[in-house]
């Protein structure tokens, strides 16, 4: 689960990370009134979207007057903003983030995620602010500085140290950074996160260290025992479809071809969309309903897929285990019977009794394309579509 | 493979007396694994489906031998479960269930450590189907009859793409000699790597399937080993091709974030370890086979 920024400020700044003055508002009048209340005469009005490169979109303004604030506020909400991070449909500013403006002398990278391969917490660093991580390890690579932290005794003072040090900190300020880091790191292990980045991290003219741009992500498995962070979600910056699947308990990303997909299991899904590409075709969707494959979810993935108008062709491909085929396609069957299809339909069941559940499908009146191999369903399908 | 599971493994249920648990304590009962008894922390002395319940992992291995386990308890107790196991001394426990946060797994990790090599706790899971040696036993929640009796291993993180390659397996007559679903969280209790050394030595499997997907260096990892310390043929299959960078695709593991981690880079690192690649899906059974001609 992904936050906004001023969000992420917010907690950070709760385990003693020091940000900005600022505050949020959703209106233009509201805007000018925070500004004058923040002080100064300088002003960055900031769109609050889940996506970075929100600078190279136009949804960072640097603002002179009260006036100026509340002009670019207007500007910016209401607005979509579309990044290199939030695909062609953009997303949606409804809450914009007025923020005193800062002199920087130097900008930073600080970010902290899991290490898969040492399953610890890795913490990194860059003297190359402002650009990205990704950027940072193509082009600056000899700049980054890793520290591996132990999650049983949690992250130590030399640990922060080193990377302050790493980072040619000057003494006086080392022991503001590394509490910096450090506080980082508490928000990170405490509150489930799965992603922490400060970018840019920077050292004001006047010897401040500052948190300028924040993000965070949460394990949404842990979600249940963090009842503050999961009221953080903030639905608007989400797909209309991925909402619908989640509130259901399927695993739905939406993209961008016509060939509708309903499987059961992550790794059949995957599985069966490379079959598609191989076919020549390109899926609309990835859908898990569950190894499970219960009639409800299947009915509820019919509803689901058909709301995508991109849709020309549904593929169905189920595994069935301990659920049995002849159960799924009466699942089917009983769907078919709520739901219209418009698109032409193929269906794939493989398994604990296909026979029987093949038979079924023939026998009921409904309009389907029989596969019988993942090869066979996916040119079926693609064949479909040429049709 | 006699070194996770076989005929005499004495297996307990961890969440015996739920929904899921009893269920699948009996359908890995009707398979004929030795399942000797469960737990369930408050019933303890009660018996379910004939078998004793206990109130503590410490009661169970006492009291019956086990030396196997499997948990289904709610994610939010899954981590506690498994480390109670580990300190009971069970020597194998498959945890099925799927939403253990991250966090958890790096903790029961860590707890783990504290034992030596040969005391240690194989955990395998979470989000997985756990393991079965067809004709042996089943520690797991696959359907058992898809699965042929014979020498070919098979790794998985995807529960249903593990079936479909046991199912294209037993349609050219090849069988298994164990299957193990490792799950598709991005931290778990064993890595491609862990079991694939397993099998190595396991005199009972002559050739292994590993089927990874987009995310982690665990494949990577595997591949490393497989080309510098076995001498068995490995095949391998990378689900994901399609899938677009940074988004989670079902399983919280997979996901691109890093350098090597799309199905793509992966398949080019394993075709340079020496691993023969599956091109789709579709043909994972026929590169098996045309793998076990040449031997």
């Amino acid at each position: 689960m992904d936050i906004h920024e001023y969000q992420a400020k917010k907690i950070l700044s709760d385990f003693g990370v020091t940000i900005p003055r600022g505050g949020i508002v959703y209106s233009p009048e509201n805007a000018e009134n925070k500004a004058r209340e923040i002080g100064g005469s300088r002003w960055v009005v900031k769109a609050q979207i889940h996506s970075g490169a929100r600078g190279k979109a136009g949804g960072i303004i640097v603002c002179n007057t009260p006036l100026e604030v509340a002009q670019a506020t207007d500007k910016l909400l209401g607005k979509k903003l579309v990044t290199n991070q939030t695909g062609p449909e953009g997303k949606i500013v409804n809450r914009i983030y007025i923020e005193e403006a800062t002199d920087i002398e130097k900008e930073l990278y600080l970010g902290l995620v899991f290490d898969r391969s040492s399953e610890s917490i890795m913490v990194v660093a860059s003297t190359e602010g402002g650009m990205s991580v990704e950027e940072i390890s193509k082009e600056k690579p000899e700049t980054i500085i890793r520290s591996k932290i132990e999650v049983a005794v949690g992250m130590q003072n030399f640990q922060a140290r080193e990377l302050a040090f790493g980072l040619g900190i000057e003494p006086d300020l080392i022991r503001r950074a590394s509490d910096t880091i450090i506080g980082c790191y508490k928000a990170f292990s405490e509150l489930d996160a799965t992603m922490v980045e400060v970018n840019p991290l920077v050292i004001s003219k006047q010897k401040q260290i500052l948190a300028l741009d924040c993000k965070m992500s949460f394990d949404n498995n842990a979600m249940f025992r963090r009842s503050q962070v999961s009221e953080l979600r903030d639905k608007t910056q989400e797909d209309s479809k991925e909402i619908f699947a989640s509130d259901r308990g399927l695993n739905y990303v939406s993209l961008d071809g016509n060939i509708g997909n309903i499987i059961n299991g992550a790794g059949l899904a995957m599985a069966s969309m490379d079959m598609i590409k191989l076919a020549g075709g390109t899926p609309a969707n990835f859908l898990d309903v569950g190894g499970g494959a219960t009639p409800e979810k299947i009915v509820k993935a019919f509803k689901l897929v058909t709301m995508d108008e991109k849709v020309k062709v549904i593929l169905v491909n189920i595994f069935a285990g301990i659920n049995r085929c002849d159960w799924v396609a009466e699942g089917i069957v009983d769907a078919l019977k709520k739901i219209e299809i418009k698109v032409p339909l193929v269906i794939r069941l493989a398994g604990t009794n296909v026979e029987k559940g093949n038979k079924i499908l023939k026998e009921s009146k409904i309009n389907y394309i029989e596969a019988n191999t993942l090869e066979d369903a996916a040119n079926k399908a693609v064949a479909a579509l040429n049709k | 493979m006699t070194v996770l599971v076989n005929k005499n493994s004495k297996i307990i249920i961890q969440g015996f007396t739920g929904k899921m648990g009893s269920f699948h304590a009996d359908e890995m009962i009707k398979y004929g694994s030795n399942v000797v008894g469960g737990v369930t922390p408050g019933k303890g002395g009660s018996k379910h489906l004939n078998l004793p319940v206990f109130n503590t992992v410490k009661d169970a291995v006492n009291e019956t031998g086990a030396d196997s386990s499997i948990l289904f308890v709610p994610p939010a107790f899954a981590a506690d479960s498994a480390m109670e196991a580990a300190d009971a001394g069970i020597k194998i426990c498959v945890a099925i269930v799927d939403g253990i946060p991250s966090h958890d797994m790096i903790r029961i990790k860590r707890y783990m450590r504290r034992y030596t090599k040969s005391s240690k706790m194989t955990l395998v899971g979470p989000n997985c189907a756990g393991i079965i040696s067809p004709g042996k036993s089943m520690l797991g929640i696959m359907p058992g009859h898809i699965y042929k009796e014979g020498r070919v291993g098979i790794i998985s993180r995807s529960g249903t793409l593990g079936y479909e390659a046991a199912q294209q397996l037993k349609n050219l007559n090849i069988g298994v000699s164990t299957s193990v679903g490792i799950g598709g969280d991005p931290i778990n209790g064993s890595s491609f790597r862990d079991i694939i050394e397993k099998f190595e030595t396991d005199d009972e499997t002559d050739a292994i399937l590993m089927i990874g997907e987009i995310g982690g260096p665990q494949e990577v990892a595997a591949g490393e080993f497989a080309k510098e310390n076995m001498k068995k043929p490995v095949i391998a299959y990378i689900a994901g091709l399609t899938a677009p960078k940074g988004r989670v695709m079902g399983h919280a593991g997979a996901i691109v974030s890093a350098y090597g981690e799309s199905a793509i880079e992966k398949v080019e690192i394993l075709k340079e370890c020496g691993i023969t690649i599956s091109k789709n899906p579709s043909v994972m059974g026929d590169t098996v086979k045309s793998v076990l001609e040449k031997m």
